[in-house]
């Protein structure tokens, strides 16, 4: 490096001494520019941050704050939410024969019902969702363990899924079809609703199945490979996730819609949950047009093909029903948080206030330091 | 092109693969040491023979020469084929680059696998790509350098042809034979072997070796001409490099510019001795020689120059040493969370793996792996996650930082100095921040604080003093001059005119600018001229002493008495043949003349010279004149080169009759001739000298002294002019004024012209002799027989010559009088022994005198060898000239041989006036609370004084002075005056630790040490107390210090008192010191640019320190400090995030935020930010900096960038990533969210909150700022929108399908981000609120009062200088113009 320097440095003596000294009027100087930014003047605005300069600002957030903050309390604590614990761990759940004798395999599915009452009637739209906890869906390897181009309908991942899904990627020498960890722990319990008016008969309410996914999962990110509806025929030569009791392609066999990679339920529980206690959601129940409430209150039966085993990671499974808002499910932190904080900048603001009555005046007659 | 320089080193540096910047690489050491090392083991080894290529040795040159290196240089690393592997290769023995591979390749381990292989892979191939490419550009900008370079063109002998031809640089061989003409560059070292100069010496110019641009003389090897087998008469006759058959044979190559040995053995077998003389460097320049022929000894690589071609310097910055600890606290703060990491998830695992339960649960994928090994798998992966948090990509910020940092100070306009169009120049590019933290400065007195323009004052000559009054006056004109420097006198300007239409012809035939000579007549000239080193037109017009010229008149007398201007000597010589006969009567005689004379005389003169004295006058001149290795040039001339002595030489007969005539009384006293009488009676107007009487008989000079123009105009030095002496009016020597010095030194030049404004002129230089005119005898030659170069353990110089009068061997030293003093001897056999001694007394006392007025003072001496001492010593010398191993020693000491029993001729004082601004600038680094330390090769009174005129002291400090001549005397002295200061410190004033008061406005106390007693002080036993004491003190002034002393006490600082040290010079003798200090700088003054080679930062006035440590230092620290800071709590803050996420995955490495984006954070949405943090923050207005000096102290009390600060960025990174985590948390908790929907609001407000911190620590917010934070903000929002639109099925685990798009569109996002960044915030922006509030520091203050009341503010400060006056100064410029500083204007310090 350095000697190209002195190349550099002996070529310039070529070009001073040719060159340069024939014109002198030629020559240039070294001097910099006297720009703004060269010199370092670049006009600039210098955030005196002092007690009396910030002081509206703490007023100012303090007094957004605690409005928004009451606003979601309220939103928060409209919202209707109910919830009831299925997993059958104590003796006096119904369901806990059906957890005690689980198993992946069994062909008699395992039936029980559990009642309730809802104090409140559920106005507007009921989300029905399924929760769990103390699942970790969003464990490394099980987040891995999964193949979005055969989901996305990829022919060649269909036959040949991707490595990621190990240990689900082949059945019996055959490719597994939806492979992967996720994909195999599905979520199988089915849950129904009945409601139980005050002469006793118990009516279905009913549930929608569709509208419970993204619509970017459902019309973007899952496809059923093939472009002909047979989906028996084109899941020819896959297996089924060893969970699972039927293949894919029979989830819903009657909505060509629902079935195959694009069943919403499937969809639902592809998408990885953040946090291990987390709900999903099952069903709708929309809103009735006349003006009764979509769940009046009163008795409810809450029956449960018991399928998906919980106990052997000390899990739990609730069914919710809730209604949603604006600004999502029933959720008070929100609005404690903002009142908490907006009142903390409404105190700071005191305090700076006062403190700059006190000192900030000082600095304005400081002396020169001797 | 400089600012090319620094670019292509800062490149350099950057990419160099083994520049061990690394952060737990060890620091590099110092190349010198290796090349050290390198060069005594090449020096021990083999030699090298060289023979002529097509002369009679053809056949040996084909064996040996043939297998030296080509000419031809090849600087470039790689080749086009080589490029990618060696590239590589290089770029992995980075550490940095080696952590990207280590995580890549984690990456590709499955089991430990984070995130998709390509991302792992994207940090380390945007490093690689990008210094990739930059070494490719750097390399190929070399490659064509290289090809430039060798595709010069040479002429070269060809046997074949048997003519020169050309040939290109790279064909050239060792042994090859190179005709070079005039002003040609020299391919490759050669030895001279003939020159067109018949004196057979030749010019070269080094200013592209080492950027001296005086002319340096090279000698043809002796009788090279006489190893022509076939030639007889060698000296005339053209040399013929068919037959040149000498063998040469000289040690192997290596890097000492100043060392080349051998010898060169002729056919016969005799040997002669080679040394550097002999040699031309590659690179140098021919000059002022027509044509030189030299054989190629060293070619290509094996050049001095390119063997001297190291790279720059690496310094290690201590802001650097401290991030190092703190990327190491990273590191452990790195592996105490993967290990918490790995333990949680081996835990968790066990926890779930419980008996109690049935079966495995349905998420977990492995189950057979035993929680041991998932724990010690999971530890990897979370190194792969949380890579990051080692912040590799802050090497690279910082880096880039600091070279817009050096763009910067590079174009400030205030550090650019006008005359010599140089600014400051960055060369370590690596320690800007360093300066603000200096608390130490050592500054060389000679050329940093003064100018370095020496300019003879006075003298004392024979124990008489000739105060030279006009010279004072004159020097005080320039100084006024200097002070309204538009308006110059028009009749100095006409004087000034001619001048430099003679130096502007000069510079066009030199055909180079010599940069670094400042010409005092080219301050207002547009463009600016250069004319030789050191003759600016102050040096040059000395105004004689009226009594000095009085008493040389009557050497005059007596020297021309016949009429007639060359006639007269033919005239004399018949005279004082007749003399010599009666030699003995003459002696006699001398005494009882020199009475009468006496007796004559006493009516004019009040006394009238000895002829003791007179001869003493005589020699001092001529010492003067002869004894330096000042090299004339005139550009009259064609050749440059003044041609041989015009009148015929004398016999040493005729000579010695002359001089012995000169011990006579003046026969026709009445006649002033010859210079000094036309100067004598120049000055009568103004000085009242009745002596001139109308001259009896022709005078030769009368002529051309009124028919010559110019000198009609003069004026008296009442009139404030100088005169524009012309010493010599014969017509035919008219370009005498031309007459160009260029000297090693200053002090040579302002000596030699002293001694030409008494008519002594040294006219022209060869080898052998040398020509000088004597007043009233003409030309003389003086034959050289030997030269004793200054250096710095002798600190003399000598020269032996022939005397031209006497025909004895004189021996004339000059040199500091520390040392002359002490060899001075009264001359044996002499009987005027006391009047010796008195000389030597009062010549102290002048000394002294010189010395407290601040002049510096050389002393001249004489010594007579008889013919048999000069041989016996000559013996000695030769043996030591020609041995090839330890030439130097051996020179030493046959010099101190020579150099004993001297006779005291005088002592000269040399003005070096203070540079503008020092005293303010000094002032202004005190109050910045920086210890000043002056260590000069002074004398002690000198330094004092001009420690005193720069303000070094003040007037009610008290001055401890350290002279001891014993190291027990000093230890006792030392213990004393701890306790002084000490009493004095506990008793007026409060004891305030070892800081003496902030504006030392208290007496200070200033320590004064010698160089003697500075040798005790610094052995082992008294370092301590050394220190302590000077510790308490204001400032330390060390006199006669050597340069290794300097480095001494620079490096002793340094490490014992662990502080940060910056060291400024400008000479050679500064070098070591600057080297060693934290921080060197160098003034690119008058002595060459050594020190500027070896500095850190260049500048060209000492007055530049002070903005370049007060503000740009401050600034780079603080930027680079809070930029790093910033960085470092940026990625914290950001890996926290994820580190917190593991608590609720099971701490098996899961991410919620997409990798992509993951990686790309850092790597572009908040990579800009902090540069421009870095770059653009001030946090004080430049002018407040300079204005109130004080705030600098709070860099180096209150640091930025402590342990302290480096914990609270780290704390207040764990509180803004846990707010930033489990305000999201608490808000979705529970719900149905997902985990790239859970990381979006996560991602997002760490985002903002990450920019907005920066907006929070931000002192200045510009444009800029504006733009680049809405840039960083919006590309990371599109960036995720696009992703989450069009990224169907890629980024595998975290496919971000839909997730932003939905994210963006619902209300509770935005709730939560906002409350996010809010509570985030609120802590750093309360502290920062509190902290100015409460404790406003002085900065901010000052900031405020700029916005209040910034008139008010300056008429205080005003009126506060003016309570505190600058009395420092007083003493010194009653007498003394030179020293005055030049910021106050002169005139009415000129009328008084």
């Amino acid at each position: 490096m350095m000697a190209s320097s002195y190349n550099a440095k002996e070529e310039d003596g070529h070009i001073s001494g040719t060159s340069n000294h024939g014109g002198a009027g030629t020559v240039k100087t070294r001097k910099p520019d006297n720009t703004a930014f060269k010199q370092q003047r670049l006009p600039a605005w210098q955030p005196i941050l002092t007690a009396g300069t910030v002081l509206p600002a703490f007023f100012v957030i303090g007094l957004i704050f605690i409005p928004i903050g009451i606003g979601l309390y309220v939103t928060s604590n409209n919202i209707k939410e109910f919830e009831i614990d299925y997993t059958g761990v104590e003796t006096s759940n119904p369901c806990y024969n059906c957890a005690k004798n689980f198993s992946w395999n069994s062909t008699t599915p395992c039936n029980c019902s559990m009642s309730f009452t809802l104090e409140q009637p559920f106005e507007s739209n009921v989300y029905m969702y399924y929760g769990l906890s103390n699942f970790y869906q969003n464990h490394r390897r099980y987040v891995k363990s999964r193949d979005d181009s055969q989901l996305n309908g990829d022919q060649s991942s269909l036959t040949n899924p991707s490595k990621e899904c190990e240990p689900y990627r082949t059945s019996e020498g055959l490719p597994i079809a939806p492979c992967g960890a996720i994909a195999n722990s599905l979520f199988n319990d089915t849950l129904e609703l009945y409601h139980i008016d005050s002469n006793g008969t118990r009516t279905l309410v009913h549930l929608v199945k569709k509208g419970i996914a993204w619509w970017t999962d459902k019309h973007v990110k899952f496809r059923n490979p093939g472009v002909n509806s047979n989906l028996t025929a084109i899941f020819q030569g896959t297996a089924k996730p060893v969970n699972w009791r039927k293949p894919v392609y029979e989830l819903e066999p009657l909505d060509s819609e629902n079935n195959g990679f694009i069943n919403e339920d499937f969809i639902v529980w592809m998408r990885t949950a953040a946090l291990p206690t987390f709900r999903k959601l099952y069903r709708i129940i929309h809103k009735k047009p006349n003006t009764t409430p979509t769940l009046p209150s009163g008795k409810y039966v809450l029956e449960v093909t018991y399928n998906y085993p919980v106990l052997s990671f000390d899990g739990r499974k609730r069914m919710i029903l809730s209604t949603i808002s604006w600004m999502g499910g029933k959720n008070p932190f929100l609005g404690i948080a903002y009142i908490t904080v907006g009142s903390i900048c409404f105190f700071l603001g005191v305090v700076l206030l006062i403190i700059h009555h006190k000192y900030d005046t000082r600095s304005n007659s400081a002396d020169i330091p001797n | 092109m400089e600012r090319l320089h620094w670019v292509r080193h800062r490149c350099r540096q950057l990419l160099a693969a083994d520049s061990g910047r690394g952060w737990y690489s060890n620091p590099n050491e110092p190349p010198s040491k290796a090349a050290a090392v390198d060069a005594g083991r090449r020096s021990g080894g083999k030699r090298r023979t060289v023979y002529a290529r097509y002369g009679p040795h053809q056949t040996q040159w084909e064996v040996l020469t043939k297998k030296y290196p080509g000419n031809g240089i090849r600087t470039t690393k790689y080749s086009l084929l080589t490029f990618i592997p060696v590239n590589l290769f290089q770029q992995f023995r980075r550490v940095a680059n080696l952590y990207f591979l280590f995580l890549a390749l984690l990456n590709w381990v499955p089991v430990v696998e984070a995130f998709e292989k390509e991302i792992t892979m994207i940090p380390l191939v945007v490093v690689l790509v990008v210094i990739g490419i930059k070494d490719a550009l750097e390399d190929y900008r070399r490659y064509l350098f290289d090809k430039k370079i060798n595709n010069n063109v040479a002429r070269v002998f060809c046997g074949s042809q048997r003519a020169y031809v050309d040939r290109r640089w790279e064909q050239v061989r060792v042994g090859d034979l190179v005709r070079l003409s005039c002003n040609q560059i020299i391919p490759a070292d050669l030895l001279l072997l003939s020159s067109s100069d018949p004196r057979g010496v030749c010019y070269i110019e080094t200013s592209n070796l080492d950027g001296e641009s005086n002319l340096k003389q090279r000698q043809v090897v002796p009788d090279a001409n006489a190893a022509n087998a076939n030639a007889a008469n060698a000296q005339n006759s053209e040399f013929c490099p068919e037959s040149f058959s000498g063998r040469i044979e000289c040690e192997n190559p290596n890097e000492d510019l100043a060392r080349f040995r051998g010898y060169m053995e002729r056919p016969g077998g005799a040997r002669v001795g080679l040394h550097q003389q002999n040699l031309l460097l590659r690179s140098c320049r021919v000059r002022n020689t027509e044509t030189v022929v030299g054989i190629v000894v060293y070619a290509g690589h094996d050049t001095k120059a390119m063997m001297n071609n190291s790279g720059p310097r690496y310094k290690r910055s201590r802001l650097e040493k401290r991030l190092n600890t703190d990327v190491l606290w990273c590191v452990v703060l790195l592996a105490v969370m993967c290990l918490t990491a790995a333990v949680g998830h081996g835990l968790w695992l066990r926890n779930l793996q419980n008996p109690g339960l049935q079966g495995d649960p349905v998420f977990q994928v492995d189950g057979e792996t035993s929680p041991a090994l998932a724990g010690f798998q999971v530890f990897w992966t979370m190194i792969i996650v949380l890579q990051v948090l080692i912040p590799i990509s802050l090497y690279v910020s910082i880096e880039i930082v600091k070279l817009v940092q050096i763009y910067f100070i590079h174009q400030d306009l205030d550090l650019h100095q006008q005359h010599q169009d140089s600014g400051v120049q960055c060369r370590a590019l690596n320690i800007t921040e360093d300066l603000g933290r200096v608390q130490f400065l050592f500054s060389d007195k000679t050329g940093t604080l003064t100018e370095n323009q020496m300019v003879f004052r006075r003298c004392s000559i024979f124990g008489v003093e000739y105060p030279h009054r006009d010279n004072a006056l004159r020097l005080q004109v320039y100084e006024s001059q200097r002070g309204e420097a538009p308006g110059r006198p028009p009749t100095l300007r006409s004087v000034c005119s001619r001048k430099s239409l003679s130096c502007r012809s000069l510079s066009c035939n030199r055909s180079s600018v010599s940069l670094h000579t400042l010409t005092a007549e080219s301050e207002d000239e547009d463009p600016p001229e250069t004319t030789g080193a050191f003759c600016s037109r102050m040096a040059k017009d000395v105004v004689p002493d009226p009594d000095l010229v009085r008493k040389l008149s009557w050497l005059c007398w007596s020297g021309s008495a016949p009429p007639g201007g060359g006639g007269a000597q033919t005239q004399t010589q018949n005279q004082t043949q007749t003399q010599n006969q009666t030699q003995n009567q003459t002696q006699n005689q001398t005494q009882t003349q020199n009475q009468t004379q006496n007796q004559t005389q006493t009516q004019t003169q009040t006394s009238s010279p000895s002829s003791l004295e007179l001869s003493c006058i005589t020699d001092f001149f001529l010492a003067l004149a002869v004894c330096n290795s000042v090299v004339v040039s005139s550009p009259g001339q064609p050749g440059h080169a003044v041609p041989e002595v015009q009148p015929p030489l004398r016999s040493l007969e005729e000579i010695r009759l002359m001089f012995q005539r000169l011990s006579f009384p003046p026969q026709i006293r009445g006649s002033p001739r010859g210079l000094a009488g036309r100067l004598f009676a120049r000055k009568t107007g103004g000085l009242a000298v009745t002596t001139a009487e109308p001259g009896a008989g022709p005078e030769p000079g009368a002529g051309p002294d009124t028919g010559n123009p110019e000198d009609s105009s003069i004026e008296g030095p009442e009139d404030q002019n100088t005169e524009h002496q012309r010493p010599e009016d014969d017509p035919d020597q008219d370009n005498d004024d031309d007459l160009l010095y260029e000297a090693e030194s200053p002090d040579e030049a302002a000596l030699v012209h002293a001694a030409r404004a008494y008519g002594c002129t040294l006219r022209c230089r060869s080898a052998r002799s040398l020509l000088v005119d004597l007043p009233g005898i003409g030309s003389l030659a003086v034959s050289l027989l030997h030269v004793l170069p200054f250096d710095s353990n002798r600190k003399r110089m000598s020269v032996v010559v022939r005397h031209p009068l006497t025909g004895e061997v004189v021996v004339y030293t000059k040199g500091a009088d520390s040392a002359i003093m002490d060899l001075a001897e009264t001359p044996k056999g002499a009987e005027q022994s006391d009047v010796y001694n008195h000389v030597r007394d009062q010549t102290q006392n002048h000394l002294d005198t010189y010395a407290r007025e601040g002049l510096r003072t050389l002393c001249i001496a004489k010594k007579v060898l008889d013919q048999d001492q000069y041989e016996s010593w000559l013996k000695g010398q030769v043996l030591a000239e020609s041995s090839i191993e330890n030439r130097d020693e051996l020179l030493l000491e046959s010099a101190q041989r020579l150099e004993t029993e001297l006779t005291l001729l005088g002592s000269t004082g040399i003005v070096d006036r203070l540079q503008e601004d020092v005293p303010e600038t000094i002032e202004a680094l005190q109050g910045a609370g920086i210890r000043v330390w002056v260590l000069t090769g002074d004398k002690q009174e000198t330094a004092v004084n001009v420690a005193n005129a720069c303000r070094l002291i003040r007037p009610n400090d008290q001055l401890m002075t350290l002279n001891c001549e014993s190291k027990d005397a000093c230890a006792a002295l030392l213990e004393q005056l701890n306790l002084e200061v000490q009493g004095a410190e506990n008793g007026p004033r409060d004891p305030v630790g070892d800081a003496p008061g902030p504006h030392g406005d208290g007496p200070g106390s200033v320590l004064v040490i010698d160089g003697r007693t500075l040798d005790w002080a610094l052995q082992d036993g008294l370092q301590s107390s050394f220190l302590d004491l000077s510790r308490r003190c204001r400032a330390v002034i060390c006199c006669r210090s050597t340069p290794l002393q300097k480095s001494q006490v620079v490096r002793l600082v340094r490490d014992r008192l662990g502080v940060l040290t910056l060291a400024v010079g400008d000479g050679a003798n500064d070098v070591s010191m600057i080297q060693v200090a934290d921080v060197g700088v160098g003034i690119s003054g008058q002595e060459g640019m050594q020190a500027v080679m070896a500095s850190d930062f260049a500048v060209s006035r000492f007055r530049h320190l002070r903005k370049l440590v007060l503000v740009h230092g401050r600034w780079c620290y603080h930027r680079l400090a809070n930029m790093i800071l910033y960085f470092l709590y940026k990625n914290v803050m950001y890996v926290n995030l994820l580190f917190w996420y593991q608590f609720f995955c099971g701490f098996s490495g899961s991410v919620m935020i997409n990798s992509w984006v993951l990686i790309l954070f850092n790597l572009a949405f908040t990579s800009v930010p902090p540069l421009v943090f870095g770059v653009l923050d001030q946090d004080t207005p430049a002018q407040t900096l300079l204005r109130v000096p004080e705030l600098y102290r709070d860099l180096q009390t209150s640091q930025v960038y402590v342990p302290s600060t480096f914990w609270v960025s780290v704390l207040d990174a764990f509180y803004q990533s846990l707010v930033c985590f489990f305000v999201p948390y608490f808000a979705l908790a529970g719900s149905d969210v997902g985990d790239l929907s859970f990381g979006s609001p996560i991602n997002a407000s760490a985002l903002l909150v990450i920019l907005l911190h920066q907006v929070i620590m931000s002192n200045t917010l510009t444009w800029i700022h504006g733009v680049v934070l809405l840039a960083s903000a919006g590309s990371y929002f599109v960036f995720v929108v696009l992703f989450s639109r069009f990224c169907r099925t890629c980024s595998h685990p975290t496919n971000p399908l839909g997730v932003e798009t939905l994210e963006l569109a619902r209300p509770g996002f935005y709730l939560i981000v906002g409350l996010t960044v809010v509570t985030a915030l609120l802590p750093r922006f309360l502290f920062r609120v509190l902290h100015r509030t409460l404790h406003p520091s002085a900065a901010l203050r000052s900031a405020q009062r700029d916005e209040a009341d910034s008139e008010r503010y300056r008429r205080r400060m005003q009126r506060w200088n003016q309570k505190h006056p600058r009395t420092g100064r007083v003493p010194v410029c009653a007498d003394n113009p030179g020293l005055e500083p030049g910021l106050d204007p002169g005139p009415d310090q000129v009328r008084s």
